[in-house]
């Protein structure tokens, strides 16, 4: 690409033969400005945010230091702050949340993509959508009301029963904390998934299903063995979707995780979340250190996106060139 | 294109034709507790003075002590009195000091959820401050069935549910189990949210009411208005005195009263355990923050003139949104404390 582009340029030969003046003229260049400036902005508005969040958190940062990442006492009438519990809710909630997501959301998109009759497929589309679009609160509500009182009475005495000698599955069962609100998550980045990985299965081209058929395979065997790998670029984009979506979920988590900031091996253990304890005390929060320790916490849930993000790209890169070197 | 204009001019006439009513636009922010009232009160006054017209947003206490030291609203409200570093920082900034104003009275009420019991329970501050320490955690601890003789409590864990929220409400549970026990207040102290020794956090009265109903053997705090409203059961308080008392509107009042004999000039009191037969214990005022120097003086006019109004008219609406009313000598302290605002 290199070379040609010396002789050839990149633009193309038609676009590139002509001047800046003809093409500004055409409009050419001003879609390109244009687009160019709405393309910055997005970078633009994540550095302002962070920088407000840096400059927000001054305070904290000076006393706290890394400390702030690594105690565990949240206690504003002494003046100590430490995130730990709350990066803690955050992260296993969110790992509960796809441990039970993934593999039902990409169960039921490859259903719709390649098994079901495309008719149902449409018509089960837009009930997913409309899930998707289903305010958190209201996800939140259905939490207290049906899924704690399940969770308390039926299926976290089973667990126990059953699992009880896993440290996960120990303690007293309220029906509310972190598995609680995983549970919730879970039914709340579902559709994301299913949505996102439906829409890129439909995508893979029609020869490869043709041919992997054609070489005497199963159906079954040419969607896991060559329609799912060709998507899952794709799928791994609907699952980090769903992980953003579940790290930062405020209203339905902070309803049914119990609003404590506690670190447990138990899951059955009640719990707190970086957005939840947001939201909980920024309004009522008296005090510049306290706010800002708030602020400093918006930075670090914004970090932590950040580098799960990084991961998840890395992650992407080590498995489709695994994909490619097997093609 | 001539319906689009012909609609635009009737928008902005019908508008200045409402914004000219209104001539003098006052804004005020903070306390949510007292909002039903203020709402009001506020649409009271601007029938009764059409030219003035009250916009009041709940975002908050803090919010609302917040937004007045910055200057962004003509009042605010908060359920705690400033403290001493939040008026500093006003009278640095101003060149003059703010004012407290009490309003209304609200309590926070023990709330509870136990398999087999009815009764109404009676509960000593021992015992208050030991369940939410994490000390006493079966219903049939001595502290708690020594006061309920004739229940049957069984020996279960408590559950301890509190606010996730920042409120007033936990500053005045707070501030009353501080004033009631020294452990409390070296290890845990007052203020809107606290480093909870245990129990779970519910959101909002609301959130707390969902938790204690559905779990067994729970134990929360919430407000009394919301109680009453809810109709949700809810035990005795035993006071200064050695009296239990059940909050109720009346009670509440009293405590007011017993505390009146010592209100400060600023009206920064803390009524929680005040003195008197029939004051119920966990008590609070819930206050008018009202810079005492205004540039406007039709502004300064407007406040003065509603706060008298709210002060006599005012305080017979209260009632009917189950706001206790304030006892007469603290009005009148009021109607005086009004002169220092110019």
């Amino acid at each position: 690409m290199a070379t040609t582009s010396t002789t050839v340029p990149s633009a193309g030969p038609f676009l590139g033969s002509r001047s800046f003046l003809a093409r500004l003229r055409e409009g050419d260049e001003i879609a390109r400005l244009v687009t160019l400036l709405f393309a910055a902005s997005v970078v633009l508005i994540t550095l302002l945010i962070v920088y407000e969040l840096w400059q927000g958190s001054v305070l904290p940062r000076h006393k706290f230091g890394f400390a702030f990442l690594r105690t565990s006492v949240w206690d504003p009438n002494f003046d100590n702050f430490g995130a730990l519990p709350f990066i803690f809710g955050t992260v296993v909630t969110s790992a509960v949340a796809l441990f039970i997501a993934v593999p039902l959301g990409i169960g039921a998109a490859i259903f719709l993509a390649e098994l079901a009759p495309a008719r149902l497929s449409d018509a089960l589309e837009f009930f997913i959508d409309l899930l998707a679009a289903v305010p958190s609160v209201i996800y939140g509500l259905l939490g207290i009301f049906i899924v704690v009182p399940v969770m308390r009475d039926v299926i976290q005495p089973a667990l126990k029963n059953t699992l009880g000698f896993i440290p996960l599955f120990k303690g007293p069962a309220f029906g509310i904390g972190f598995l609680t609100a995983g549970i919730v998550l879970a039914i709340m980045v579902i559709p994301y998934i299913i949505s996102v990985s439906r829409e890129i299965l439909l995508s893979v081209p029609r020869d490869q299903r043709e041919a992997a058929l054609a070489l005497g395979s199963t159906r079954w065997e040419s969607t896991w063995k060559v329609v799912v790998p060709f998507a899952r670029t794709g799928i791994m984009g609907s699952i980090f979707l769903a992980l953003a979506r579940a790290l930062g979920e405020t209203m339905a988590v902070t309803m049914v995780i119990g609003n404590t900031p506690a670190i447990a091996a138990s899951l059955f253990s009640p719990g707190d979340s970086i957005a939840s304890v947001i939201a909980n005390q920024f309004t009522e929060a008296t005090g510049e250190l306290y706010t800002q320790s708030l602020i400093e916490l918006g930075l670090v849930l914004f970090l932590l996106t950040f580098i799960l993000n990084g991961l998840a790209r890395v992650l992407i890169l080590v498995t489709s060139q695994r994909g490619s070197a097997h093609a | 294109m001539k319906r689009i204009a012909a609609i635009f001019l009737m928008t902005f006439g019908l508008a200045d034709f409402f914004l000219a009513r209104a001539a003098l636009s006052i804004n005020g922010a903070g306390a949510s507790f007292p909002e039903p009232i203020y709402s009001k009160w506020f649409d009271e006054y601007h029938k009764k003075d059409p030219n003035i017209q009250i916009n009041y947003q709940a975002i908050g206490s803090g919010g609302g002590i917040k937004q007045i030291t910055e200057g962004t609203v003509d009042f605010g409200a908060s359920d705690g009195p400033m403290n001493d570093d939040q008026l500093k920082s006003f009278q640095d900034k101003h060149g003059f000091p703010v004012l407290h104003f009490p309003t209304v009275l609200g309590a926070a009420v023990p709330t509870y959820n136990i398999p087999g019991v009815n009764a109404e329970l009676n509960f000593t501050p021992e015992a208050l401050a030991g369940i939410f320490l994490g000390k006493i955690t079966k219903w049939n601890d001595p502290a708690l069935t020594g006061p309920n003789s004739g229940v049957n409590l069984p020996g279960n864990d408590i559950v301890v549910v509190h606010r996730s929220d920042g409120s007033g409400t936990t500053y005045i549970w707070t501030d009353y189990l501080s004033k009631v026990s020294d452990e409390w207040k070296s290890k845990v102290n007052k203020n809107t949210s606290v480093n909870w020794p245990t129990g779970l956090g519910g959101n909002k009265n609301e959130g707390v009411a969902g938790l204690v109903k559905q779990t067994p053997n729970a134990i929360g705090y919430v407000e009394l208005i919301f109680a009453i409203q809810n109709k949700m059961p809810y035990g005795k308080v035993k006071n200064s005195s050695g009296q239990f008392i059940k909050a109720d509107l009346a009670s509440v009042t009293a405590a007011a009263a017993g505390a009146a004999k010592d209100m400060p000039a600023d009206f920064r009191v803390s009524i929680t355990n005040a003195p008197g037969k029939m004051a119920y214990p966990i008590s609070s005022f819930t206050w008018l923050l009202i810079p005492s120097k205004f540039s406007d003086a039709s502004k300064r006019d407007a406040i003065k003139g509603f706060v008298k109004w709210m002060l006599a008219d005012g305080q017979n609406d209260t009632e009917a949104l189950a706001y206790s009313k304030l006892p007469k000598e603290v009005v009148s302290m009021e109607l005086k404390a009004l002169d220092k605002v110019q």
